[in-house]
């Protein structure tokens, strides 16, 4: 479904990314977790192509792209992988200028020039699932930071992207917002929506994610199933960071 | 009807018709214009080759530097001599476009940048081109915060074509001038003409805070106070 193969990413001298391999089934839900810096985000933005590999290959869905250090690959070729997926991010980046449903329906109108008609009753099912059908047309000004990132989870999922790429989604959000988060994206994990989310939010990753892959400096240096990852980490690094993050969210009223 | 009265009423109908045919037709078409000649320049600020940047930089300098009394007097008194004759009309708006489109292409390259770069990427992640994205996206937030400062340029023009009557176009002021020339009452005429300026002016400003409304009506931001 995602194969990263030997994914680099370079900015000036610095390297982010370090040869990250992994691949990721249809319909599974895996958490990056890890240290600040330690390449969570540009690994989403390398799987969207916000940010371009410096060297490897990615394979989303059936397309196919390889990377060379010094070239652009083709902006086709881009399109092609980056429509593909979908992103939520952690400061949710909604239109201003657009309602929430107009919000919903821009890529369905702009990208796939659906009719209105038909991208506005397939924007208000999205806002439906992700409870937000009574603000459709409230503009993002005034709605809260939960209630944004609904909106932004829908917007996304719009296109039918076959992946959802989420970065920090509740980390923007106080406890109780981001609980209204965790509680959509869990809902879209059982109905079998792929999923990969960097996330710092233990409840997040536990009660969302079957899977966890911990970044640190660039490299994969642990994965396996959430469950064993946060009971028995098998380095003391990630004992140690995992111990972090959950002091840190009962210091918020977390669990 | 004391006579300054009535000479001012005896030449409104002069004065108006050189405004409607020459002030108002040189306002609109050189800022229209100009704004196109802006929005090009700002985006090869902001994404063009280096090549194109520089010669952006260079245009915008040298319009920003000298005067504009003197860019018309070259266009319409100085390129004849090198066999490129312009009528008073076309010369002065071809001064009045390159001169909005100087001043305007940075207003245009500030606003542009000042969209948050995450609504570039929220656009691409829908799978948005980056002329869907400027479309789409970035130019309908810019151009909220862009409507005072271009409205500033805009009224600034009404009465800068004043100065297209040193290069011979019988706008506005230039008619002022000639009743002065046969009646001799300077202050009346020109008073008359200002107060013209003043009333086109005064309607475009109201129309900028029409704008203002229409764009602001997403909320989010600090609203002027009445």
């Amino acid at each position: 479904m995602i194969e990263l193969t030997g994914l680099e990413k370079r900015f000036g001298d610095n390297l982010v990314l370090k040869g990250i391999t992994l691949s990721m089934q249809e319909g599974s839900v895996t958490a990056l977790i890890g240290p600040s810096g330690g390449g969570k985000s540009t690994l989403l933005r390398c799987i969207n192509l916000l940010e371009i590999p410096t060297a490897g290959s990615l394979q989303v869905g059936d397309e196919k792209i390889s990377f060379r250090p010094g070239t652009h690959p083709p902006r086709s070729e881009v399109q092609k992988v980056r429509r593909q997926t979908g992103m939520v991010f952690q400061n949710f980046q909604l239109f201003p200028h657009r309602t929430a449903i107009e919000n919903v329906m821009e890529g369905l109108l702009t990208v796939l020039k659906w009719p209105r008609e038909r991208a506005r009753q397939r924007a208000m099912e999205l806002l439906t699932k992700v409870g937000m059908a009574e603000k459709a047309d409230a503009w993002p000004s005034t709605l809260s930071g939960g209630q944004q990132q609904r909106v932004a989870i829908a917007r996304a999922l719009a296109p039918s992207p076959r992946i959802l790429l989420c970065d920090e989604p509740t980390s923007a959000l106080d406890p109780e917002l981001s609980g209204e988060v965790v509680e959509v994206l869990g809902q879209l994990a059982r109905e079998g929506t792929t999923m990969v989310m960097a996330t710092h939010d233990l409840r997040l990753a536990a009660r969302v994610a079957e899977e966890v892959i911990v970044l640190d400096d660039g490299q994969v240096v642990e994965k396996g199933a959430s469950k064993t990852i946060f009971s028995e980490p098998k380095r003391e690094r990630t004992k140690r960071f995992i111990a972090t993050l959950t002091s840190e969210s009962a210091s918020f009223g977390g669990e | 009807m004391p006579d300054w009265l009535q000479l001012m009423w005896s030449s409104l109908g002069p004065l108006l018709w050189a405004a409607l045919v020459y002030t108002v037709p040189l306002t609109l078409l050189s800022f229209v214009l100009g704004l196109i000649v802006g929005l090009a320049c700002a985006v090869i600020r902001l994404f063009g080759p280096k090549p194109l940047v520089l010669l952006v930089r260079f245009y915008v300098w040298v319009i920003r530097g000298t005067p504009l009394l003197v860019q018309l007097f070259v266009i319409f008194y100085g390129l004849p001599s090198i066999g490129v004759t312009l009528d008073a009309f076309t010369a002065g708006l071809i001064g009045f476009t390159v001169n909005v489109g100087a001043y305007t292409s940075e207003i245009l390259r500030a606003v542009l940048s000042a969209v948050p770069k995450g609504q570039w990427e929220a656009s691409y992640s829908i799978g948005m081109t980056w002329s869907q994205a400027m479309r789409r996206t970035i130019i309908p937030q810019a151009a909220r915060i862009a409507v005072p400062p271009l409205s500033n340029s805009f009224i600034s023009l009404v009465k800068d074509t004043s100065l297209a009557a040193a290069i011979t176009v019988p706008e506005l002021f230039q008619a002022a001038q000639r009743i002065v020339a046969t009646t001799y009452e300077p202050l009346v005429l020109y008073i008359e003409a200002a107060l013209i300026y003043l009333v086109i002016s005064s309607v475009l400003s109201s129309l900028q805070q029409r704008l203002e409304v229409r764009f602001g009506q997403y909320g989010g931001f600090l609203e002027a106070r009445a």
